[in-house]
């Protein structure tokens, strides 16, 4: 049983991937293909911060200020300090887990709605610092001049090259994230969701489990972070300010929080959303917030729960004109 | 202590006390249990017998006294490292994790007991599998043990309360514990379940895991423990074989008065 559950779940995201593969040729609009990027990105987000909330039961309302700390990093030493790309992508990565560890320790002593203030407090205070450090980051006006994105010579030519790296990054993360969440490892991590205690009392070390979520999710985080800096060549404050944070949780409960495909969903719903709704201008705030409301009034399991309902839907349908049909 | 020497019990605990602000929860407790055993720990409502397995496994902080394993001190070490050393629980008021099927939690109560990494998950090596293998094994074993294997797929959630029961002591045999401590096993079970319950706790007994016991229902105490407990307001009163301990005036003044 468990060696064709494996095949299964590769199967899923191998044709998740392949849908992806084609997708760019039968879009007609360059702009679309650069809606998906941010798609993409906001998934790799979106995984790391399911991870954490979704499996672990611990909230982030400052993962953002992660994104962010990543993105700017990246983009300072490359352009101040003229440092290669893939050293100032490695060093953002690296510096987005080092402050994750340091601020693991105190935060995660709190639980609950003290958690969620106390990583908020800490998306606040990166957020002040971008937008008064001047000097290093440039202040309200956003930081410019950020190279493009290249590693060993290559460089996307393209948005079209610049979309398959960025979902091959954000397929390999959730690959990641699937091997994790269905092992032991993931098991506790749910545990530690449902009764801390009970975790505990099993032999899991809580405290170290929430601590290592915690840091891999602001790395996930992070790998977004300085894909958008090179991409975009351009970071300001307000890509990583509060709003943003809670925009991220947003995706995740929309999505259904205890699942992975959920969190793609959700982080590629919400990207495209907003696009769509251009067309209905002025209203499509009122329409976002109905659209959403109405989400968590008849999907309380969010998008995944959706589909699986969908799934089942239909195989009813199928199976009833069948039986119809035998006399 | 009639026959054993207490400096020299497998798992014993000395001079425990407890306090919450100005209530004394427990004062100045002593057991003493032996390998194999099945001790009872018994008591009117508040009489500190959930404090006493809180303070065992890690949950509160003693304020003074010792607890000590095969000659190793446990006294304020953290809840998993109390499950390291093979003392595991079970919950008074249960505390499934609901967001699992059955055969899952009974994986996760085997947690100690898998022996590959992070790495090993990420690359599903061969090691992944194979410990995986032999885990699920393992937990279908627990899971048949205590009569849930038709169950193995559920949510956990989704179980009847007593079947929930067993789910928590099924878990806590995933730990492979050297001593179990089972709160209130019997609390919400009818008089048949509870029969059942009895024959299966004498079961794991027999495997040689030591169990300690807090319960209410005399019956399922009397009938299957080879010794018996007594606190009242926090203090160990009597202490010995259910005949000695329903004998002791003591005992049948503070608790059993009306038998």
């Amino acid at each position: 049983m468990l060696p064709l559950r494996e095949h299964t779940h590769l199967l899923g995201l191998g044709l998740f991937a392949l849908g992806l593969a084609v997708l760019p040729f039968l879009l007609g609009n360059e702009y679309y293909l650069t809606v998906l990027i941010v798609g993409g990105l906001n998934a790799i987000l979106t995984l790391g911060l399911c991870l954490l909330m979704g499996y672990a039961g611990q909230v982030s309302l400052g993962h953002a200020a992660f994104y962010g700390l990543a993105a700017y990093t990246s983009g300072i030493l490359t352009a101040t300090w003229r440092w290669p790309v893939p050293a100032g992508m490695a060093a953002g990565i690296a510096l987005v887990l080092a402050v994750a560890s340091l601020i693991a320790v105190p935060t995660l002593r709190l639980k609950g709605h003290y958690l969620a203030m106390g990583t908020l407090g800490f998306g606040l205070i990166v957020y002040i610092v971008f937008n008064e450090a001047t000097a290093l980051t440039g202040g309200p006006s956003g930081f410019t001049g950020i190279p493009k994105l290249s590693v060993a010579g290559w460089r996307p030519a393209s948005d079209r090259d610049t979309y398959y790296l960025v979902w091959a990054a954000a397929l390999l993360l959730f690959l990641g994230a699937q091997n994790l969440v269905r092992s032991r490892l993931g098991r506790a991590l749910r545990a530690i969701h449902a009764s801390e205690t009970a975790a505990a009392s099993l032999g899991v070390d809580t405290q170290r489990y929430k601590t290592a979520v915690f840091v891999l999710s602001a790395g996930y985080a992070a790998v977004a972070g300085v894909l958008y800096a090179h991409y975009v060549t351009f970071v300001s404050p307000g890509s990583f300010s509060f709003h943003a944070s809670v925009q991220l949780v947003t995706m995740v409960v929309l999505g259904g929080m205890g699942s992975l495909w959920g969190a793609v969903a959700g982080a590629l719903f919400l990207t495209v959303l907003p696009e769509a709704l251009r067309a209905v201008e002025d209203y499509d705030i009122l329409i976002y917030g109905a659209l959403l409301i109405l989400c968590m009034m008849f999907l309380p399991g969010g998008l995944a729960e959706g589909a699986e309902r969908a799934a089942r839907w239909v195989r009813a349908l199928r199976r009833t004109p069948q039986e119809e049909a035998a006399p | 202590m009639s026959r054993t020497d207490r400096d020299g019990a497998f798992f014993r605990g000395e001079g425990i006390s407890l306090r919450f602000g100005g209530v004394t929860a427990l004062q100045d407790v002593a057991f003493a249990v032996e390998p194999g055993q099945l001790q009872a720990i018994i008591g009117p409502n508040g009489a500190g017998k959930t404090s006493l397995f809180n303070v065992i496994t890690g949950l509160y902080p003693l304020d003074a006294g010792e607890i000590l394993l095969d000659g190793a001190r446990l006294t304020g070490a953290p809840t998993h490292v109390v499950a390291r050393h093979g003392i595991v629980r079970t919950f008074q008021n249960l505390e499934i994790f609901a967001n699992m099927t059955v055969l899952e939690n009974v994986l996760t109560g085997e947690h100690l007991h898998g022996r590959y990494g992070a790495l090993d998950a990420l690359l599903r090596t061969r090691r992944f599998a194979r410990e995986e293998r032999r885990l699920r094994q393992q937990a279908e074993e627990a899971l048949r043990f205590v009569g849930l294997q038709d169950v193995l797929g559920q949510p956990a959630g989704h179980l009847p309360f007593g079947s929930q029961r067993l789910l928590e002591i099924a878990r806590a045999l995933g730990a492979a514990p050297r001593i179990l401590l089972l709160d209130e096993p019997a609390a919400g079970l009818n008089v048949k379940e509870t029969e059942a319950l009895g024959g299966l706790i004498r079961r794991i007994v027999d495997r040689g895991v030591t169990v300690l016991m807090v319960e209410h229902d005399m019956s399922l105490v009397m009938g299957i423990s080879d010794r018996v407990l007594v606190l009242n307001y926090g203090e160990v009163i009597a202490s010995g074989t259910p005949a000695a301990v329903q004998q002791n005036p003591a005992v049948i003044a503070a608790y059993l008065g009306e038998e």
